[in-house]
């Protein structure tokens, strides 16, 4: 036998960048980020093209002349019946209702978590059952009867009303959400506090908040896009004048009078989508971020 | 510093009883351990002198008073905990003061308490860290220190070195040791590691099922148990039993237990028990000679110079008179 010296660079065979597997794997993305981004693309240029460019019919053009108007007549001239305040208040009316939805939302939800997890009281289970059902009962279901409810409170029509519904609609997979994370918190950090001398919120306020921003972000993002997205609650439990803006937009893209003014609609749509889009973005990285940092946590 | 006093204690979680009646009485300044096999209630007996478990029935007294219904914190205790329970988004001097804090002690008071605290325990220089980087043995040293800076009457450990590594827990077991010696209080101390049990405690309490088995000073349960599981759970290797022939001079209602250590080889003649030898595990110091009786029983001899014979050679013991104990077949307790 001959020993053969081998020399030269060692190790396993390089990977091919063209390999089948890489080919399939990148083709595949590619695909589907086409298939997302491409009503994407066009609209946004259809929203900045005139009407006249648009009545040309290339769909996929880019804009020859690029124009802002669609815009700005989206956000505070399009009309919808009467009033011709645009997208605009319809904004406002949804940061409006918004706003405290989410906070008080999250705020009973974490609590009532908190509780379900940390100090087992008597029919908890039954409790959480009734809770966990109410994730899976269709809204259609609830609709009228909520507007009796609300009827009877003189609350019906107002944006108060509004607010209070998407709380409790918001309330089972939030409980849900709240209680599973505060049960993966070692329980005995909870009794340590006791044995401190923390109480039921000073614990929550101390102990259990402090280690759970991640979950907190992730309601966040939930309740945000949801209650921002909602069409339904708002066409159904306020009147016109506290219309939120999915409403607002269903109505100046399906006003039937006039000429259907495509690039006025697309800059609506897109302004409509904007605040979830933000939310995802702003709070995507943290999310990831709390995620990573308890996974590694020793 | 307080005695604990502990009067037909019961728990029960729906119909499942796992405490069945627990009288116990503690001293003030006492060092006692808890020792059982997992799941013999030896946790739950802490957390509900700690007042973290609800007592289904009869007392817990801490000084004079019963604190049945008295919050954890109200109780004078101390608790460090297995899993170290560090609060982990607080510093080291945060973790340490977080209890006097919700006692709304005065700062400079609390300041004082958590810098002896760090003395004593050696982690001055790790009080501005953050729990996260720190070693396993630093966090349980974070942990006894938020123990001692609420100076209680009563330390209640649960298990705290099993998730400490070999060495460290032997280091950490004298630390303990010492900190009683200092402090003074009673402590009390749940652990189902024997040796931890020999070596810190003035009592030791041998729960089994929810029931107390025995109670006494270490050397006292290694000489004197008072039933075959006592006797088998304190001793390590644990106590040889012996039923029927296998044993010369055996009363056929009796179990004959000899503690490997006390067995002496001696010639077929003197013999009171024969085995063949099985296997060797040489320790250096000493070997521990694994041996099965005609009747299939297995046994060990502790001896310092292992035989030179091989496998399957028949090996003769005997041993002293003192030392050897006697226990009803039928209900396994001790003949006197």
């Amino acid at each position: 036998m001959v020993d053969i010296a081998l020399s030269g660079p060692r190790g396993p065979k390089p990977r091919k960048r063209f390999s089948r597997r890489n080919i399939f794997i990148y083709g595949t993305l590619i695909v589907v980020a086409l298939y997302y981004l491409l009503p994407l693309y066009v609209m946004i240029i259809t929203s900045v093209k005139g009407m006249p460019e648009i009545r040309l019919g290339n769909v996929f053009a880019p804009p020859v002349e690029i124009t802002f108007e669609p815009w700005v007549k989206a956000w505070s001239e399009a009309c919808t019946g009467l009033n011709c305040e645009g997208l605009s208040r319809g904004f406002w009316n949804s940061v409006r209702i918004l706003i405290p939805s989410v906070i008080v939302s999250i705020a009973i939800a974490s609590v009532n978590g908190y509780a379900l997890a940390n100090w087992r009281f008597k029919g908890a289970d039954v409790f959480f059952t009734i809770l966990i059902f109410g994730a899976f009962v269709p809204y259609q279901v609830m609709l009228y009867p909520i507007v009796i409810l609300l009827r009877e409170v003189g609350l019906y029509g107002s944006l108060t009303g509004l607010i209070i519904v998407h709380t409790i609609f918001g309330m089972p997979i939030l409980t849900l959400l709240f209680r599973n994370y505060f049960t993966s918190i070692p329980e005995e950090l909870f009794k340590a506090a006791r044995v401190d001398g923390a109480g039921f919120w000073g614990i929550y306020f101390r102990i259990m908040l402090p280690m759970s921003l991640p979950i907190f972000v992730v309601a966040m993002i939930l309740q945000v896009t949801g209650i921002w997205n909602d069409f339904l609650f708002g066409v159904v439990y306020t009147k016109p004048e506290y219309y939120p803006m999915t409403v607002q937009l269903n109505n100046i893209v399906n006003s039937v009078q006039g000429v259907k003014e495509y690039n006025v609609n697309m800059a609506a749509t897109i302004l409509t989508g904007l605040v979830p889009l933000v939310v995802y973005f702003i709070s995507g990285k943290l999310f990831v971020r709390g995620i990573a940092a308890g996974a590694v946590k020793g | 510093m307080a005695s604990v006093t502990i009067r037909e204690l019961k728990k029960a979680y729906g119909t499942t009883q796992v405490m069945h009646g627990v009288d116990l009485d503690i001293n003030d300044g006492e060092f006692v351990v808890f020792v059982g096999p997992s799941g013999c209630g030896k946790s739950t007996l802490l957390r509900m002198i700690a007042g973290l478990e609800e007592i289904t029935d009869g007392t817990v007294a801490i000084g004079d008073s019963v604190v049945n219904d008295v919050a954890p914190s109200k109780r004078g205790v101390a608790m460090v905990f297995q899993t170290y329970a560090l609060y982990p988004h607080m510093t080291v001097y945060k973790n340490m003061s977080f209890g006097l804090k919700q006692a709304k002690t005065p700062a400079d008071e609390i300041d004082r308490r958590v810098k002896a605290a760090a003395e004593v325990l050696q982690i001055t220089d790790y009080l501005s860290r953050s729990p996260r980087n720190l070693s396993g043995g630093q966090r349980q040293r974070v942990a006894i220190g938020r123990a001692i800076v609420r100076d209680p009457e009563v330390f209640l450990f649960d298990e705290p070195l099993s998730n400490l590594d070999a060495g460290l827990r032997v280091q950490t077991r004298l630390e303990i040791a010492r900190l009683h010696e200092r402090l003074g209080s009673t402590m009390i101390y749940v652990t189902h590691d024997q040796v931890e049990a020999m070596t810190l405690a003035d009592k030791i309490v041998v729960l089994r099922d929810g029931r107390v088995e025995q109670v006494g000073s270490p050397i006292h349960l290694y000489e004197q148990p008072d039933n075959t599981f006592v006797a088998q759970f304190i001793g390590s290797p644990k106590m040889n039993f012996f039923e029927g022939s296998d044993i010369v001079g055996n009363a056929s209602t009796d179990i004959t237990g000899i503690r490997p250590e006390h067995l002496r080889e001696t010639d077929a003649a003197n013999a009171m028990v024969s085995g063949k030898l099985e296997l060797i595990e040489q320790l250096g110091e000493y070997a521990l000679v694994h041996l099965t009786t005609s009747s299939g029983a297995e046994f060990i001899a502790k001896m310092e110079h292992p035989p030179s014979v091989g496998k399957g050679d028949t090996l003769h013991f005997n041993a002293s008179q003192q030392l050897i104990h006697k226990f009803d077949k039928q209900s396994g307790q001790r003949r006197t």
